[in-house]
């Protein structure tokens, strides 16, 4: 055993030797913003999402390590899978991070909660980089709290070669020709709002008659579901093994480099709509690096490395003005004015109402349960 | 010298004691807090009562772990059989390689198995050379068990390849000398012998896959509803730690009941009585 | 017939013990992104392996928690399974095994849930800032890895007949070395397959190392489960890849030396 395993950490070793080219370095940036190396030696805890920076594979920029030398800061990184699975964890005062990225309805929530503290904008200089469509939005009216990172939208996506006609509507999810082809979200959420959609109403409605009448519209559609999946579509789409899912634009757009079957479309009923924004919690421990760490983040040359990684639309103009952005011209990701749907974000419901859709899930769930 | 005895006994005992204590029952504790209150903190029943909406939850759950354990016997009593026959060095070498898959990450490899089960995956694809299929694998409780049963079959191959594999050899031999045919060998000499083992191994797979997760979510396409599944919903999407501890608990004292009767039967020579539980 | 049943036996099983890991490795060689539609031959899931450090950090910290877990949990688990054999009240026995399975019983993240709740309410009353640390990632690693650690060295004692450590302290061993001496050797399968099992528990856990870990240590279950947000790449089936021929190459060498030295050995006699 005790050999097996030290052969095994050489030949690690050699492979790291082996690879490693030419790396940018922080000389080559055109930095906007300005950063000292007053805090080198310190600390950044960061919590992100997974996959959701730029780290140097394939060939991208390694933005924690660019941040690292440039400031001397060591950036701890770690990620999460879920809006939920971060707040789960930060909710007991059991950790402490200095940059979180949750959506916007998490950030309503954590706002009420006091789980967040103001970010002085005052210190990053490349704020204005910022798209103005994206300042002073519902859950953070005066801005004073977040600094969006990256936004997208929700949209249809299909095999031209499993549908009979391209879809327009949500109603598709609701065709009996693609009984057994039909893939939806495996959560409550994201679930219950095409069926709101489809209905008419609101995905933030209190009116709990409302929320019966899309969970019947949600039991009309299970009989017909090959599945609820979240990640797995990836491979369900790109391997045609289903003809329609909903899932976000930007994810579509790395379906179909594999599969060029696919198509996206936005469902005339409107779609969601959601900002994931970088966020300074309460009990952060490195304050000021937190700051260089946003601000750096906005750089249009790092921002661009990350919205090229991501694949999902950015709110940092000087990303969608870089004539280096591969995606600027993307309709998927930024549809043009006339084509844009009408959308519609997530709002931190109220507990009571929480907890009556979860319970609806919980039958639709059961009850067409094989 | 019995003064010694106890006084080693005491010694031996104590760190694990303190630590099952401070690890395992607080937290058991915390769980039948959670269970017993509401968001507010005040005592309630609601979480119990609402279990009754999941009786059907329960019994799959049961069923799937029943059947899964069920199988993975079935093939791991005569493989451990056949390992323990084999040279000191083969049977190293197979140890090990029936635990390196696990080594593996459990994503990859669920995904893989999707990889093979999909509606165009590797096993459709071959069937279909052969002018075959389409077969519906993906989604199906099929698919589910093949998961579980992939996953824990390590689990009971060990134990009982570690019993067998000191049954000592001169009783078989002394059996083949009376004449004994290899049934009789098999009913009254090694299955006897074996069963701590048969039931440490019964006891690790069927334990852990009643509360399965993550496995029936990407093997069952979302649509089979396990207990592990439920509970980890409740807890993580949800943020209902009050019903996910309460259907926990009532898990938790399933189980115990089910170990309990296990070992009644298991033990009904008497001795040592209550081994696992 | 025996001989038949149990080649065709041996061979199923690890087909389909390996079957997945075969398409692990497939996929890994993929030109595209995609871990399900294979669009040519590439190495450069190779290339990328350690483009980025986070990688490999992750796979060292995973690598030293789950031996240092796995080594704790041996030690322990393998003491308190000889005290609980050697327990003379029933009942007492009986309530110790009951608690010992807790943990084997528990979803995943109920026992990670509720450790964390623990670490929490210790960290306040210590009036720390942050309770999770290395230090309790590493405690509920042990304790997750307990009952199966107890449950594989139970029945080896159960094997060892009582009379011989009795008779060792009869010829004037103190109990540790009766233990040493006699005990030890005869239950080392099962102290080994325990450590064997909890190494690889503890090797893939994600759900529990999420809810006790503290801010600054990842491990490589937590990275790719991460993932999941968006989709997990070849670059992890190939560093799967990687890890999984070194070890199954080095497990056939070590074979291959060991059955050389026992034919010698034979040859000699």
């Amino acid at each position: 055993m005790k050999k097996v395993l030290a052969l095994m950490l050489i030949c690690v070793m050699l492979l790291c030797c082996a690879c490693g080219g030419e790396k940018v370095s922080v000389e080559d940036l055109e930095l906007t913003g300005t950063y000292t190396k007053d805090l080198a030696g310190t600390t950044l805890n960061v919590f992100n999402w997974g996959e959701y920076i730029s780290d140097g594979s394939e060939g991208s920029l390694d933005v924690n390590a660019l941040f690292e030398e440039l400031t001397g800061i060591k950036v701890n990184y770690t990620t999460y899978d879920s809006n939920e699975a971060m707040y789960g964890k930060m909710a007991g005062g059991a950790v402490a991070y200095d940059v979180i990225i949750p959506s916007d309805y998490m950030i309503a929530r954590m706002i009420g909660e006091d789980m967040l503290q103001p970010i002085d904008i005052s210190k990053i200089d490349n704020y204005g980089n910022i798209d103005p469509a994206y300042h002073g939005q519902y859950f953070d009216p005066e801005d004073q709290y977040s600094v969006p990172y990256t936004v997208g939208m929700v949209g249809l996506i299909y095999n031209t070669e499993l549908v009979e006609e391209a879809p327009t509507s949500w109603s598709a999810m609701w065709d009996e020709r693609y009984a057994d082809d039909i893939l939806t979200f495996n959560n409550p959420r994201d679930a219950f709002a095409i069926a709101q959609f489809l209905i008419g109403v609101s995905l933030n409605t209190t009116d709990l008659t409302e929320w019966d009448a899309a969970a019947a519209k949600l039991k009309e559609q299970a009989p017909l579901l090959q599945g609820r999946v979240m990640d797995e579509v990836f491979n369900k789409m790109e391997g045609g093994n289903a003809a329609l899912a909903p899932y976000y634009a930007g994810d579509f757009l790395t379906m179909y480099d594999v599969n060029e079957d696919l198509a996206f479309v936005y469902p005339a009923e409107g779609t969601n709509i959601f900002v994931d924004s970088m966020c300074i919690p309460a009990n952060a421990q490195n304050y000021e690096a937190a700051l260089m760490y946003i601000n750096f983040m906005l750089e249009k040359e790092i921002a661009t490395a990350v919205a090229e990684y991501i694949c999902y639309a950015s709110p940092n103009l000087a990303v969608r003005n870089n004539p280096d952005y591969s995606l600027a011209d993307s309709e998927v990701l930024y549809p043009a004015a006339e084509d844009m749907p009408h959308t519609e974000y997530f709002h931190d419901l109220d507990p009571a109402v929480r907890s009556y859709y979860e319970k609806l899930w919980e039958e639709i769930l059961r009850e067409f349960a094989q | 010298m019995k003064q010694r005895r106890s006084y080693a006994q005491v010694l031996i005992n104590a760190p694990y004691l303190l630590w099952a204590a401070i690890f395992i029952l607080v937290p058991l504790f915390i769980v039948a807090y959670y269970a017993f209150t509401d968001a507010s903190g005040a005592f309630t029943m609601a979480n119990i009562k609402e279990l009754a909406n999941y009786k059907q939850t329960f019994w799959i759950s049961i069923k799937y772990a029943l059947i899964a354990t069920a199988i993975t016997f079935v093939i791991a009593y005569p493989f451990a059989y056949f390992m323990s026959k084999k040279s000191a060095a083969k049977q190293q070498m197979m140890m090990l390689l029936v635990m390196l898959p696990m080594w593996m990450n459990l994503l990859i490899r669920t995904y893989s198995w999707m990889n093979i089960l999909e509606r165009n995956g590797i096993i459709n694809n071959l069937l279909g050379m052969m002018g075959l299929g389409p077969w519906k694998m993906i989604g199906t409780a099929g698919a589910v068990i093949l998961g579980m049963v992939y996953n824990y079959l390590p689990y009971m191959i060990l134990p009982i390849y570690t019993i067998m594999s000191k049954i000592d050899n001169s009783l078989l031999e002394a059996a083949d000398d009376l004449g004994a045919h290899s049934f009789a060998k098999l009913r009254h000499i090694i299955w006897p012998l074996s069963l701590p083992g048969v039931i440490s191994g019964i006891a690790m797979v069927f334990v852990p896959s009643i509360s399965t997760f993550y496995i029936s979510q990407k093997l069952g396409g979302g649509k089979i509803m396990l207990i592990g599944d439920t509970i980890e919903r409740q807890i993580q999407t949800a943020y209902n730690y009050n019903l996910g501890a309460a259907i926990s608990l009532v898990l938790m004292v399933f189980v115990l009941i089910s170990m309990a009767v296990m070992n009644r039967f298991a033990d009904d020579d008497g001795e040592g009585g209550g081994m696992i539980v | 017939m025996n001989k038949f049943f149990d080649r065709f036996l041996t061979a199923a099983v690890y087909v389909f013990l390996y079957a997945p890991l075969l398409v692990m490795v497939f996929f890994s060689f993929n030109e595209g992104r995609s871990t399900s539609v294979f669009t040519g031959f590439s190495l450069r899931w190779y290339a990328e392996l350690f483009s980025s450090s986070d990688t490999i950090t992750a796979l060292k910290n995973t690598l030293v928690l789950a031996l240092l877990s796995a080594t704790i949990a041996t030690v322990l688990g393998t003491m308190a399974a000889v005290g609980i054999d050697g327990m003379r009240n029933k009942w007492l026995n009986s309530a110790v095994m009951t608690t010992t399975n807790i943990p084997m019983m528990n979803p995943d993240i109920v026992t990670g849930v509720s450790l964390m709740l623990l670490f929490v309410f210790v960290g306040r009353l210590m009036g720390l800032a942050t309770s999770l640390s290395f230090i309790t990632l590493l405690i509920a690693h042990v304790t997750f890895n307990l009952p199966y650690v107890i449950l594989n060295v139970m029945p080896k004692l159960r094997q060892v007949d009582r009379r011989l450590p009795e008779a060792a302290m009869d010829l004037g061993c103190t109990p540790r070395q009766a233990f040493f001496k006699v005990v030890l050797p005869s239950i080392r399968s099962g102290v080994l397959a325990a450590f064997l099992m909890a190494f690889t528990l503890s090797l893939d856990d994600f759900v529990i190392s999420y809810y006790t870990n503290g801010s600054g240590f990842q491990t490589l279950p937590l990275m790719i489960f991460s993932m999941t947000k968006k989709t997990v790449k070849p670059d992890m089936y190939a560093l799967s890849s990687v890890i999984f021929i070194t070890i199954l190459l080095l497990l056939i060498l070590v074979n291959v030396l060991q059955a050389r030295s026992e034919r010698d050995a034979k040859g000699a006699k």
